[in-house]
């Protein structure tokens, strides 16, 4: 078919015909504040390589942090060899096959990642990936209520969960009829026999803590509900995983579904995004994933292939009956996560896990040693921990970062004042522990000596000395 | 004994014996030959109460997922167990052996409203 672009004939027939005088009238309702400018801080005229070397100079003035946040996102070591092989060309433009066995490489890296994840996930099955942890978790959430039709359109989530997760579903789930209620005390004397469809269990939760999963398990099982996990990867590779959840023999083992964000598996911070959300499940309920998966199997010729599965319930057949209108795979994502994974193997992804509570452990010891550092929970956790500090977080983050340190992030939840919620990786040294302790240590003394002094001026006759010492 | 068996215009047949209330429903050899090989079939639980029209589950092929509607109202009685391992064997034998469920009748007047045989194959062409 030739491309005949349209000539300016056309196009002013075209805006004639609706009464339009220029194209630009089009765009008239799109308010001007967005609308592209030129860029104030970038002269005009300059050359490509001018350009590069100012933009060079001003992303050198910002230097590279440490960075101490987590909170869904972590920063973890990726070998160089993971981006050396996704960034071939064939990889890094593939996105979701189409003509899906003409592909066949494509699909068997799919097909690889989706074995991984599902053996980390101790599950059956996994799909081709999802968009990101919580857009997994709300799949997670709407494939547990096709499940059970027979059960209310209820979901109680148990434990601390991220808040930007629970956005992410208020904006999904109410429109399809669901609820969603959260228990943050894990109340276990609650009867909730038949009230819920789905019981979400987060490990390690939003705060850090591990959660007693095979009671948590039991417990939803035994009221009819299934078990959705939504978990880090790199903990699964040291905690039980999902698919081994539960302690009682009358009962289903394992979780039903499980989901997270599959960033740490080789994805860069990248500023947010994009990253990789997986979901993996029981055999039983397969039926019920939304997205794609790759199969193996034989052709005609009895040799071995790929091809894609299950893909006659999707959006571009089964239409408002697909199992998802929102899914992709994410397939330069997914080829990281695989190529980190094969790199690792077990026993790397061990070592990480492992390294990262290591460090998590010794960077928390010495906080708590600081005056007025307390720490909120006590009991199990994994590589990121909660606590509060006798200053106004906004204030400990920007001195900290005055010193190139990200401190953590505020955990605004109902109940927190000033507590900051801090996570360490394997990428940190004992070094970088010993510069956040020191910068915090010289923030706060900073702010009581500022403190006594705003006192002290109030009375009078004070000396100098006196005043230190306050 | 006689029976009788009647169409709808989105292809299920149910089949049922004169004087009986329990029907027999599937789909027909036309529609199976449109999907292609079946790779899923999903049935209507038992006990499940169907409107006529209602949806009752889903024939999955390599190609489409169709729903399957109930011919006549009435409570699901049996399913085809066979269909959970085998669904080929609705592509071997849409009108005998690959039949879906079993239905009780509560509305047998709606039976007289369907297509019948020869209808059935005059609109399907």
């Amino acid at each position: 078919m030739p491309f005949v672009p349209h000539s300016k004939a056309d196009i002013n027939a075209m805006l004639s015909t609706i009464g339009v005088d220029q194209i630009e009238d089009l765009f008239d309702e799109i308010p001007l504040v967005i609308k592209a400018r030129p860029f104030e801080k970038i002269p005009e005229n300059i050359s490509e390589s001018e350009l590069t070397r100012l933009m060079t100079a001003r992303a050198n003035e910002d230097g590279v942090d440490l960075n101490f946040i987590g909170a869904g996102a972590y920063e973890h070591y990726i070998p160089w060899a993971v981006w050396d092989i996704v960034s071939r060309g064939e990889i890094m433009t593939s996105y979701t096959p189409y003509q899906a066995e003409a592909s066949q490489g494509n699909l068997q890296m799919i097909y690889e990642y989706q074995s991984m994840i599902s053996s980390l996930m101790g599950l059956d099955c996994s799909n081709a990936s999802l968009y990101d942890g919580a857009s997994g978790l709300a799949e997670a959430i709407l494939m547990a209520v096709r499940i059970q039709l027979d059960k209310p359109k209820k979901i109680l989530i148990l434990g601390d969960v991220s808040p930007n997760y629970l956005e992410v579903l208020h904006v999904l789930l109410p429109h399809q009829g669901i609820e969603i209620d959260l228990d943050l005390n894990l109340n276990l004397d609650k009867n909730i026999k038949n009230l819920y469809a789905a019981v979400v269990i987060v490990q390690p939760s939003f705060l850090g803590l591990i959660q007693p999963v095979d009671v948590l398990t039991d417990w939803a099982h035994a009221a009819g509900a299934l078990v959705i996990a939504l978990v880090n990867p790199i903990a699964m590779s040291l905690l039980k995983p999902p698919g081994e959840w539960s302690a009682a023999e009358n009962l289903d083992k394992g979780a039903d579904i499980a989901c997270g964000e599959a960033q740490p598996l080789g994805v860069p911070l990248a500023f947010g995004g994009p990253y990789l959300g997986f979901i993996c499940c029981k055999k039983k309920y397969v039926r019920q994933m939304p997205g794609r998966i790759v199969g193996r199997t034989i052709d005609l010729e009895g040799k071995e292939g790929f091809c894609l599965t299950l893909q006659a319930r999707e959006q571009h057949i089964r239409r408002a009956k697909a199992t998802s209108n929102i899914c992709t795979n994410q397939g330069l994502l997914v080829a990281a996560a695989m190529v980190y994974m094969s790199l690792l193997g077990e026993t790397g992804l061990k070592q990480v896990a492992k390294q990262c509570y290591l460090n998590a452990l010794a960077l928390r010891e010495k906080l708590i040693q600081i005056d007025g550092v307390k720490l909120i929970h006590t009991g199990p956790w994994f590589h990121e921990f909660a606590v509060s500090m006798p200053l106004p977080i906004d204030k400990i983050r920007e001195e900290l970062a005055r010193e190139g340190i990200q401190a953590g992030i505020e955990v605004n939840m109902p109940g927190f004042s000033n507590v900051l919620l801090i996570c360490s990786t394997e990428v940190h040294t004992s070094l970088d522990h010993d510069r956040y302790v020191n910068a915090l240590k010289y923030v706060l003394s900073q702010a009581k000596i500022e403190s006594c002094f705003n006192k002290n001026t109030e009375l009078d006759g004070v000396t100098g000395a006196e005043k230190i010492l306050c | 004994m006689v029976s009788r068996v009647r169409y709808t215009e989105s292809h299920e047949w149910i089949r049922w014996e004169e004087g009986e209330n329990i029907g027999t429903v599937g789909i027909t050899d036309h529609a199976q030959d449109l999907l292609g090989d079946l790779v899923f079939v999903e049935l209507p639980k038992i006990g499940a109460v169907l409107a006529q029209g209602q949806e009752a589950g889903v024939v999955e092929s390599v190609k489409a997922a169709s729903d399957v509607y109930a011919p006549v109202s009435g409570k699901v009685i049996k399913q085809n167990e066979v269909l959970d391992q085998s669904p080929g064997v609705v592509n071997q034998s849409a009108e005998q052996e690959g039949w879906l469920y079993q239905i009780e009748i509560t509305h047998p007047d709606e039976l007289e409203k369907l297509l019948d045989q020869k209808n059935y194959l005059a609109a399907v062409g």
